[in-house]
């Protein structure tokens, strides 16, 4: 009789191979960051992601200051799937009284079986708004002296259940800059990647190189750690980075703490999904 | 006379060794549906599977049944990655099986239009683990296609499908299993 069943079994797995799937590859990082970074996540259609993010001060300010505690930076996001491969965000954060906005897309989808496609890839489009008052109001002003620009290819391969890399080549674009000797054009290339350490735990890792130039000479690398807990609907991350800043106009381009001479902020990143629109 | 004798004889032999239950005795389907409902103080959630394959063998009673946890389909798109990457790890064991055979089938004929209570007793693998299921179902038969449904109560932890602590009070530790077929003669 369990042959019998064993040989019905074997029919209906010939009659399933017959017909190939693509098996789309999920889940290749908790949440729509690495660190500071976007990840190839996005928010799902119909789904609003909030971020509450802080960055303390430096924790080689020493007890005076808590570690860095007492000075709190802090971004406020929202995301939103306008379709599976659209998410569209706003933030607004403390420094520089910062307003920014991006558009992130995801062009490929990396898959098995049918279709076979190795990497994912999202293009992100972002601006930043300088929002604080004119240094020199007396002086003609223009509103587009405040803005900056991102353009930045995410570039993620699931290599395991554990193990996720992205590649993050980008160009931040500032409009006004300081003197003539600094870049309006900053390049850099940036990596993360994740190790999944248990079913809701991860760690991250995330550096920004800078191409050599006069952003270089002046600023720092940013590298950021961090570690992704997840508890059902919320992302709690735990970071440490030499960045204090969470838009990449200026983490990418101006951060100036050292690793090395103990200039680490510590803060976290708590994202909140919610389902604004039904899944049918 | 003689004819219509040997005609009957030739009937009734072919008759005998090809019964004509046996020309469409097996019946399958491809988008069988089977649903899920967690039901807690907390929250309700469902998952909707229309994607399974099953074959019956209507002259033995055997039945056999296979879909793809991917395949299910929550409200919530965060839930459903959760359920695939955490709960019932998708990745590592991507199906769910059952094989059994259908009980007190007496009378349960496919090829005649009614309403057939059946006992259904098999083995149901998921999440790598395999357990003995048995259940009660009904089969409705019209016009040579049956309606086949079934209700069953599935626990997690019967399966080694860890919780983790906070979402206990969020997912019920008896899970309601509807199965929804729609048998066609293969």
């Amino acid at each position: 009789m369990l042959a019998a069943q064993d040989d019905l079994m074997d029919m209906l797995n010939d009659m399933e191979a017959e017909e190939e799937t693509t098996d789309y590859t999920y889940a290749t990082f908790k949440t729509v960051r690495v660190v500071n970074a976007h990840s190839i996540e996005n928010s799902a259609e119909g789904v609003l992601t909030l971020i509450i993010a802080h960055r303390f001060g430096r924790v080689n300010s020493g007890a005076y200051d808590f570690f860095g505690l007492d000075q709190a930076n802090m971004r406020l996001g929202f995301e939103y799937g306008v379709t599976p491969w659209l998410t569209a965000g706003i933030g607004r954060s403390n420094i520089r009284k910062t307003y920014d906005g991006f558009l992130k897309a995801k062009l490929l989808r990396q898959s098995t079986g049918k279709r076979n496609m190795p990497i994912t890839l999202s293009y992100v489009g972002g601006m930043q708004i300088n929002g604080q008052r004119w240094a020199e109001p007396e002086r003609e002003n223009f509103f587009s002296s405040r803005l900056s620009y991102l353009h930045q290819l995410l570039i993620a391969r699931k290599f395991s259940e554990r193990v996720s890399l992205q590649l993050m080549p980008s160009v931040v674009h500032r409009n006004l800059v300081a003197t003539p000797e600094d870049q309006n054009d900053v390049f850099s290339l940036g990596a993360g990647g994740r190790f999944k350490i248990s079913p809701s735990v991860t760690i991250n890792l995330e550096y920004f190189y800078l191409l050599p130039g006069t952003t270089a000479d002046q600023f720092e690398n940013s590298l950021s750690l961090g570690i992704d807990i997840e508890t059902g609907g919320h992302v709690f991350q735990l970071i440490f980075s030499n960045s204090r800043a969470m838009s990449e106009n200026l983490f990418i381009a101006e951060t100036d703490g050292s690793w090395g001479a103990g200039d680490i902020h510590f803060g976290f990143n708590l994202t909140r999904v919610f389902t604004v629109k039904r899944r049918k | 006379m003689k004819n219509l004798l040997f005609s009957l004889l030739a009937c009734t032999c072919l008759a005998m060794f090809f019964p004509s239950s046996l020309l469409a005795q097996k019946y399958f389907t491809r988008s069988g549906h089977i649903q899920f409902y967690s039901h807690t103080p907390i929250e309700d959630i469902q998952a909707d599977n229309h994607q399974v394959s099953s074959i019956l063998n209507a002259q033995t009673g055997e039945i056999v049944f296979s879909l793809l946890m991917k395949s299910f389909q929550f409200e919530k798109a965060l839930m459903q990655e959760h359920f695939n990457e955490k709960y019932v790890e998708s990745h590592t064991y991507p199906k769910s099986t059952f094989t059994g055979k259908i009980l007190k089938a007496d009378g349960l004929d496919l090829e005649r239009n009614g309403s057939y209570p059946v006992s259904v007793t098999g083995q149901l693998t998921l999440h790598g683990v395999t357990r003995e299921v048995t259940t009660e179902g009904l089969f409705e038969v019209k016009d040579g296609t049956a309606k086949a449904t079934a209700t069953f109560v599935v626990k997690p932890a019967d399966f080694d499908i860890a919780i983790p602590s906070v979402v206990r009070d969020n997912i019920a530790k008896e899970i309601e299993v509807r199965v929804n077929m729609n048998y066609e003669p293969m």
